[in-house]
């Protein structure tokens, strides 16, 4: 059983407390104490919104082990609105309903047991976004959803013949 | 500094080994190697494996495998870098030898995967991802090079079918390898109806973990000629590094762990690019190879893909890549995989690959990735 | 007998629910154990997803009231939380605090009162009494409790139709700020074995048609009658009443027994759709209520906790608050994933592997 692991990452895991670089103001999570911009030294906490859109998703069907029973679950990395990319899993939510763009919102879940014995251990999930008329999100995810992956700008030529040999 | 030459190659055949431990894959390799070189000792030795400890119980490989080997006394260690393990120890060998302070060095890559199951596997593969903010979360390996696939599409608009020619060559090639682990072609059909494994990665996007051993046996190039008729000079090997975790990175889409590590193996060969007559890319899964071929400078950005479609990564091709059936199909011990790609580039410079000959192939490359970019090893190697 | 009122006004500043999305219908149960021959006391239940306990459950309820806590005081600060009280009957520990686990999450800790109260499905309002008499004496200026429940019922026990889950989180302060004022409350309990769970033991027992009566329905009318007499009102004073909810029937027969019409009752009647979220039923009843409900109007709020007793409050709405960031009880309950038995029996892990 690991309880001190846990523990020291406790604020970060329940509320996304992240730093900020007293340099350059770049938001950072996860903490790392040095900007990865600057290189200045970031120690200042700062707590994350926890509101983000998804950057990318998958699904995990063979689970590492006391992931088990989850599966199968929706693994994503999600875009915060400060700025970071953090990998997360996507919760109360269905892998059709998942597209790139998707709003998201931060809450504290159950990541894991430590053995059938240990600790629970609770840490930062996403979910889809409560939208602005205040209807449950899975109504309003469904016609929004993007239908077909866009081409990017900067070589719009082949990559359009590419989607279409 | 000297210069440094490949001596003696040796591989086991890449499966499930079920009836062979560690040390005897290992020795195997080894003595194969020692064989080719035509030595009865080395003054080192270096072991390239990720997992011994959490899939074997076993650690302290160095010391293991070179009393195993009747090698009982010389310097020996283990060299750690997740999947680049083996080109890592490589790494080692040589800086051993360009400095002098070895004549004589063997450098294994070994893992010893199907001692263990399911998810034991999956958590220990997962240990070269970042423990605290990747793994903690439930991310698997395959799972984290799904994201990158995934996005990866999103962002140049390709389809899971483009990448279909990345595995269906590795399978070809890899019918002519008695050392591969999947000796049989697959086609496009069969690929398009392939299992989902974390989407949009499906089974044949995926290589396969296995049992392994592979090993080279280094020289000096100025008495390389001692040993053999046909020694392999390095000519460049570089290490670069990157975050550990994809959400870290400036660009989750851009190695740039393995553009830096080609750029100094470039710079320390004096070549570029087009001089490259055989690569051996890491294809572990197919967005791996796309994205290593544009790091290394085969493709721009979004277009790595394009080389596979158009069927410039063939043996014929523009790039040959995965000639002995790369990750794909001749299979993933994931420690010894580096070895492995340096053992076949050699093949190619030596006229060794059988049916799968690349014509007057002068230099090849191998690069060899730890985790999903964390750490990459790319290798230049020239007939001489 | 005496009305509890603190020695300063105290207000609830901050409100938060929240119910767990899927949901199981009660003529599934009826169809598994009875051939269909039972009728549904509720016509479904929420139940908790893997990942869901009562501590991630009480967090976002927690974070819902701060937001509304903050939307009405502008200065308010979790950090300035005296206490972080959890009432359940299903704490994800035997031993280890629910509530530091929730106090940490929040922002609330180091300085501050954190603990875990069990009164069967009453230890909700229990902790909203304490929190009355801390905040009113001076104690904090601000303290969190919380009623929620992730409910236990044993397969193929009339238990099993509606132990639902959910709960709310409310903030008390003074009242200056508040959204609702606590004019008053009282509480009544005996020594009543109607419901029970040993040390141990995974489901909960009870004592069949003994839970009514001299149950539910002695101990409800005797704390709402003295809450009355107390202080001078009757059912017609008050706009809108709340019971703990284990059923659709008696909340709506205990209210008639009161005098109160159905239309003060139904507005904050969740059960039929989240089933009974035992420490949080009747509290989360309330936010419902408080999400409608205009200033000047009054609430009556009476728990049920089974062993047995019932806490009686009496409710007035100071303002109304606009707050759409902040999910309302609605929108939990309408987010809605129906699920058969199967695979309500796996997120319930009520198998064995």
């Amino acid at each position: 059983m690991e309880v001190a692991r846990y523990w020291r990452t406790t604020k970060q895991r329940y509320q996304l407390v992240g730093e900020k670089c007293p340099q350059c103001g770049r938001r950072i999570f996860p903490p790392r104490d040095v900007c990865p911009v600057c290189g200045h030294e970031a120690r200042t906490a700062v707590q994350f919104s926890g509101k983000g859109e998804v950057y990318s998703y998958s699904v995990v069907h063979v689970a590492p082990e006391g992931y088990e029973k989850f599966v199968p679950y929706i693994v994503a990395l999600v875009r915060l609105a400060e700025g970071p990319l953090v990998t997360a899993q996507l919760t109360d939510v269905d892998e059709s309903e998942v597209w790139i763009g998707m709003p998201v919102e931060m809450v504290t879940r159950v990541l894991r047991e430590d053995g059938e014995r240990g600790m629970l251990i609770y840490g930062y999930k996403f979910r889809p976004a409560l939208p602005v008329n205040n209807q449950a999100p899975q109504a309003a995810a469904q016609p929004m959803r993007t239908p077909l992956p866009k081409a990017n700008g900067v070589h719009p030529e082949p990559v359009l013949q590419a989607a279409m040999p | 500094m000297r210069d440094v030459s490949i001596i003696g190659i040796g591989q086991t055949p890449v499966g499930e080994h079920w009836d062979k431990s560690l040390r005897e894959l290992a020795y195997q390799a080894l003595l194969a190697a020692m064989q080719s070189a035509g030595v009865e000792r080395v003054d080192a030795l270096y072991v390239g494996n990720m997992l011994s400890g959490e899939l074997t119980a076993q650690e302290h490989l160095g010391a293991l495998i070179a009393d195993f080997a009747g090698l009982r006394g010389i310097e020996a260690i283990k060299v750690e870098a997740a999947c680049g393990s083996g080109a890592a120890a490589l790494r080692v060998g040589y800086m051993a030898v360009a400095s002098g302070l070895c004549d004589l060095v063997a450098c294994i890559g070994v893992e010893k995967m199907t001692d263990q199951q399911g998810s034991t596997v999956t958590s220990a593969l997962a240990m070269a991802a970042d423990a605290e903010y990747e793994a903690l979360q439930g991310l698997t390996f395959v799972s984290i090079n799904a994201l990158l696939m995934r996005r990866y599409m999103h962002e140049y608009g390709y389809r899971k079918e483009d990448f279909a020619n990345f595995a269906i060559n590795a399978h070809a090639n890899a019918v002519n390898n008695p050392y591969a682990m999947f000796r049989s072609p697959i086609t496009a059909a069969q690929f398009a109806e392939a299992k989902p494994i974390a989407d949009p990665i499906n089974l044949l996007d995926s290589s396969p973990i296995a049992d392994g051993a592979a090993c080279v046996i280094l020289a000096p190039t100025s008495i390389a000629r001692e040993f053999t008729d046909k020694p392999v000079r390095v000519r460049a090997i570089a290490i670069a590094t990157d975050t550990l975790a994809v959400h870290d990175r400036r660009d989750p889409l851009y190695l740039e762990g393995g553009a830096l590590s080609a750029q100094k193996a470039y710079a320390m060969a004096g070549v570029g690019p087009a001089d490259i007559d055989v690569f051996e890319l890491h294809d572990a899964f197919t967005i791996m190879s796309a994205l290593s071929l544009e790091a290394a400078g085969f493709a721009p950005r979004g277009q790595g893909v394009r080389l596979a479609m158009d069927g410039e990564i063939g043996l014929n091709g523009r790039i040959p890549i995965t000639t002995m059936g790369g990750l794909k199909a001749r299979g993933h011990p994931v420690g010894a995989t580096g070895m492995y790609q340096i053992v076949e580039v050699a093949q190619q410079l030596r006229e060794e690959a059988g049916l799968n000959q690349v014509k007057n192939a002068q230099l090849g490359m191998a690069q060899n990735i730890g985790g999903s970019g964390a750490t990459v090893v790319t290798t230049i190697l020239e007939r001489i | 007998m005496q009305l509890m009122k603190p020695v300063r006004p105290v207000g609830i500043i901050g409100y938060g629910a929240y119910v767990p999305r899927y949901r199981l219908a009660g003529q599934a149960i009826s169809e598994l154990w009875t051939a269909g021959n039972t009728p549904p006391p509720v016509r479904e239940k929420a139940v908790p997803g893997l990942d869901e306990d009562v501590v991630t459950m009480s967090i976002e309820a927690a974070r819902n009231a701060l937001a509304r806590a903050q939307a009405a005081d502008p200065t308010f600060d979790p950090a300035q939380l005296g206490a972080v009280w959890v009432g359940s009957e299903s704490h994800p520990y035997a031993v280890k605090p629910t509530s530091t686990i929730v106090a940490e999450a929040i922002g609330a800790t180091p300085y501050t009162q954190a603990a875990d109260w069990q009164f069967a499905c009453k230890a909700g309002t229990e902790a909203i009494q304490a929190a009355i008499g801390f905040v009113g004496s001076g104690m904090a200026r601000y303290a969190l409790a919380i009623g929620m429940d992730a409910a236990q019922g044993r397969p193929g026990d009339a238990l099993e139709y509606t132990a639902g889950a959910g709960g709310a989180a409310f903030i008390l302060g003074p009242s200056e700020h508040a959204l609702v004022e606590i004019e008053g409350s009282v509480s009544f309990v005996t020594d009543t074995p109607d419901f029970w769970r040993r040390q141990h033991e995974q489901f909960p027992e009870h004592a069949g048609r003994f839970t009514g009566e001299p149950a539910y329905f002695h101990h409800i009318t005797q704390s709402v009658r003295a809450l009355f007499a107390q202080m001078g009102l009757s059912a017609t004073d008050f706009a809108y009443a709340v019971f703990h909810q284990p059923n659709v029937k008696f909340p709506l027969k205990v209210g008639e027994e009161l005098g109160f019409k159905r239309a003060q009752i139904t507005p904050g009647l969740l059960v039929n759709e989240i089933g009974n979220a035992y420490a949080g039923s009747a509290l989360i009843g309330l936010t419902a209520i408080l999400d409608i409900a205009q200033p000047g109007e009054r609430i009556l709020l009476a728990s049920f906790g089974s062993g047995a007793g019932s806490d009686a409050f009496c409710l007035r709405v100071r303002r109304s608050l606009p707050t759409p960031h902040v999910w309302t009880t609605r929108t939990y309950v309408d987010r809605r994933v129906p699920v058969d038995y199967a695979r309500y029996a796996r997120l319930k892990e009520n198998y064995i592997l």
